[in-house]
């Protein structure tokens, strides 16, 4: 006698530990194995494009806080640099650097999220997550201490950032940058070499580069699979060029490598920020623009390098205050279409843990 | 520069600890009246400790009713009393045994309260956090608030659910999580029920709770509730094997399946059976994280993956009857643990000192400590690893382990050589197995985690797919 497993469906969200928001996939499942997969997505829709249309283009940079609400410098950032080369606007040097240290504590922070839910995803009981969450907040702190907000900053502006760091801002962030190297090595020792972790997510959500490339990923998930692409060396904006820094690529790209290289990268950025600080000149930190700005028509697409990877803003102005159109190139989304390589064929532990390797923002992926 | 040199502690961590915290900074404190009081009752106590110290060493309190190192000094005293009154031999059969039994449900309780309290404190210590702290002095009595909340929580039935199979499984898995503590020994008289079968009957009892899991899992017509029933269906039946191979060569070594000779026999040698079999223990240890489902091998409740796996559709105080029986088998493993492994009530002949209960209870919250100290580092495994552990790895060490130790006991019994010989000769023999033969077989198996831990690549080239093959060509 031969015993036949009934396919069965389960939904996994849209409110479920492990799916980082109001997100939900609907997963066929043949006993522990999923047979099919679909995302659906939409729960947190905002029209944050459409209600772009109707503000001005400085009114539009609050909207890209609420975009990916764990990574809100660089969202910022992104909407800035496109805007102000849509309108010819110059950035005063002192800018460029500031932007660059918010950007990369920023990335750190986000990134700390990243890696602590995704050994959360593996079972860990919160343990790692909280440990990052403690560099996290000193840099929520530093946020807040120079822009009065945490999560959603809006910090930079058309032509600048919205203020100069207070006084007590630059020994803070000293005191961060002189224990970050410890406390990453800290949190490493915890994970990296653990057995336990690494059978969960050696081997586990594979992409080749070929497979990579041609779903257009971005970010820590490109580079886990090998190809050496950061828009911070490829297309370097602000003053990325004048930095020394590397890139890490994954071996294998599976979720341990994605792990890995985000944890190189938050290496990588304590040395960015040190040496923006040692470098950072005097002068103004913003140029003044007209309230209404009302850039030349024309289109332009602007990008940078975000946490999650290639965050992409296209603007078109028409010659009114406000854009035309405006349309985020959402990293997230992307990221996550290739979920469905990834878990079909797998059991569903190891999908809970390649979608936390993506390290989707739902914020991000609905706008 | 100031706020670096501004925010740390001016001084160390245990100075502050002793300046703040110590019993002695307190007593400063108080009035000149309660100093007062204070001393006289510290001299009091210390009198009457130093007199019951003297009566202990002189032996006039040796088998006494009131001798209260072993309460089971009582209960015999009681027995022999009644027989002297000419009553029928049931009365004090069923007296104490409704007594024990209310005393071991009481103490299972407050240990409850006290390890959920200790649980939720210590992880948060752990995580750099501060816990539960509002609810009484240090949040003591946050599980009795907790406990309050569960019980006016309302009970919801799910309308799919089969109505009498969903109510029976809280009660159902209470029962055999209270029946796993009869036969632990507590002192050297001092156990409910002294069972002469007592490891068969540890086994048998320690396998039922899964029945109630399964109904619980199925019941509650939910996909996540059933895919938690499952997985804990199949890791209890792998890992039953191992804990009895693993017992098996404890009752080898002692000749008895009773609790109380296992451990009598560790008192007489003087050796903790974790020291003689180190295997045994670690085999004892994470094979009962699998059978009560705690961290690495919480999977029957993964709360990332299945949200909260069989209970999932349980609500209110049945809920809480869950976690408490879940808690209450971590505590009854700690006993078991500290039963088979650490020596029980004994600890090198001051137990003549300390009352035996107190020992065997300071190493069952030890063992539980551990428990909770895995929980706050350890990720979790997945199902079908646990299960390649258990039968790839742990059943067949087991089984040689239980051939060495079938040889070293007949050694020990018959070869007329003195205890420090034979057992010494054993302990090197485990141990070198413990430690090359783990290494062998997993060599054997080609598990190899040094390969598997990579860091990445770090480069400063740009490009696309060619770019990718030539730095991996590269490394």
């Amino acid at each position: 006698m031969t015993t036949v497993n009934e396919p069965y469906v389960l939904n996994i969200g849209p409110q479920h530990p492990s799916t980082h928001g109001v997100f939900r996939l609907r997963v066929v499942m043949d006993g522990e194995v999923i047979r099919d997969l679909d995302m659906i997505v939409g729960y947190l829709h905002r029209s944050m494009e459409k209600l772009a249309e109707e503000r001005t283009y400085t009114q539009n940079i609050p909207f890209t806080d609420r975009a990916d609400y764990l990574a809100a410098m660089s969202n910022n950032l992104g909407v800035c640099l496109a805007v102000e080369r849509l309108a010819g606007v110059e950035v005063p040097e002192r800018a460029s650097y500031l932007r660059v240290i918010f950007a990369e504590l920023q990335r750190i922070a986000s990134h700390a999220m990243a890696n602590g839910t995704l050994v959360s995803d593996a079972g860990a009981w919160q343990t790692p997550l909280l440990y990052m969450f403690r560099e996290r907040e000193k840099i929520l702190d530093l946020f807040e201490m120079t822009c009065g907000a945490r999560l959603t900053t809006n910090y930079m502006r058309i032509g600048g950032v919205a203020f100069d760091p207070p006084p007590e801002f630059w020994p803070a962030l000293q005191e961060l940058l002189d224990e970050m190297p410890a406390r990453i090595d800290e949190y490493a020792s915890l994970v990296v070499d653990s057995e336990i972790f690494l059978a969960r997510t050696r081997n586990v959500g594979v992409i080749s580069a070929a497979d990579a490339i041609n779903g257009s990923l971005v970010g820590p998930a490109l580079r886990g699979s090998g190809v050496p692409w950061d828009l911070r060396k490829a297309e370097p904006y602000c003053v990325y060029d004048r930095m020394n820094f590397e890139v890490p690529v994954g071996r294998h790209g599976d979720v341990y490598d994605r792990f890995m290289v985000r944890l190189e990268e938050t290496r990588q950025s304590v040395e960015i920020i040190k040496q923006a600080v040692a470098q950072i000149p005097d002068g103004p930190h913003k140029t003044d623009i007209p309230l209404a700005l009302r850039p030349p028509p024309g289109e332009v697409y602007g990008r940078v390098e975000g946490p999650r990877g290639e965050l992409g803003f296209y603007v078109v102005s028409d010659g009114t205050p406000a854009p035309y159109r405006f349309h985020i190139r959402a990293p997230s989304l992307i990221n996550l279409s290739l979920l469905r390589e990834m878990a079909v064929g797998v059991s569903l532990p190891d999908a809970v843990v390649a979608l936390g390797s993506l390290d989707i923002v739902v914020g991000d992926i609905d706008r | 520069m100031s706020s670096a040199a501004d925010r740390r502690p001016a001084t160390p961590m245990a100075r502050q600890i002793l300046e703040h915290h110590s019993l002695l900074s307190r007593a400063r404190a108080l009035p000149g009246e309660a100093r007062f009081v204070l001393a006289v009752l510290t001299l009091g106590a210390l009198v009457a400790g130093a007199g019951i110290g003297f009566l202990v060493v002189t032996g006039q309190l040796d088998g006494r009713w009131y001798d209260l190192r072993d309460l089971g000094n009582a209960t015999a005293h009681f027995r022999g009393w009644t027989q002297r009154q000419g009553i029928h031999s049931a009365v004090p059969y069923l007296v104490t045994g409704l007594l024990g039994g209310i005393a071991i449900l009481s103490l299972v309780g407050g240990w409850l309260v006290i390890g959920v309290w200790a649980e939720r404190r210590l992880i948060a210590k752990f995580q750099i956090r501060q816990g539960p702290n509002r609810v009484g002095p240090f949040g003591l009595l946050q599980p009795l608030a907790d406990a309050v909340k569960l019980l006016q929580k309302e009970v919801l039935i799910p309308i799919g659910a089969d109505k009498l199979l969903f109510f029976l499984p809280p009660i159902l898995i209470f029962i055999p999580a209270m029946l796993g503590w009869g036969p632990v020994p507590w002192a050297p008289k001092m156990s409910y029920a002294d069972l002469n079968v007592g490891v068969v009957y540890t086994i048998a009892i320690s396998s039922l709770g899964v029945l109630a899991v399964f109904l619980a899992g199925w019941s509650s017509n939910n996909h996540y509730a059933l895919l938690g029933a499952m997985r804990t269906v199949a890791m209890m039946v792998s890992y039953e094997i191992p804990i009895s191979i693993s017992l098996l060569a404890i009752v080898l070594f002692t000749g008895s399946l009773q609790l109380s000779d296992i451990v009598a026999w560790q008192a007489q040698h003087n050796v903790w059976m974790i020291v003689l079999l180190p295997f045994g223990a670690f085999t004892f240890l994470f094979a009962s994280t699998a059978e009560i489902n705690r961290t690495p091998n919480d999977i029957g409740e993964a709360e990332s993956e299945i949200v909260a796996g069989f209970h999932t559709e349980y609500s209110g105080m049945k809920a809480g009857l869950f976690l408490a029986v879940e808690l209450g088998n971590a505590l009854l493993v700690g006993a078991m643990m500290s039963t088979f492994f650490f020596g029980g009530y004994s600890l090198f002949g001051l137990e003549r000192w300390i009352p035996g209960y107190l020992i065997m209870g300071a190493k069952t919250f030890l063992v539980y400590f551990g428990f909770v100290w895995l929980r706050a580092t350890l990720p979790r495994f997945r199902l079908d690893q646990l299960m390649a552990f258990a039968w790839k790895f742990l059943i067949p060490l087991s089984i040689i382990q239980l051939l060495f130790v079938a040889v070293e006991s007949m050694v020990v019994v018959q070869s007329g050589l003195p205890g420090i010989v034979t057992i010494g000769g054993s302990i090197i023999a485990n141990a070198a197995l413990t430690f090359v033969g783990v290494r062998a077989w997993a060599n054997a198996i080609g598990y190899s985690p040094k390969e598997m831990a990579s860091p990445p690549i770090m480069t400063n080239g740009v490009g696309g797919l060619r770019a990718a093959e030539q730095i991996r060509a590269a490394s």
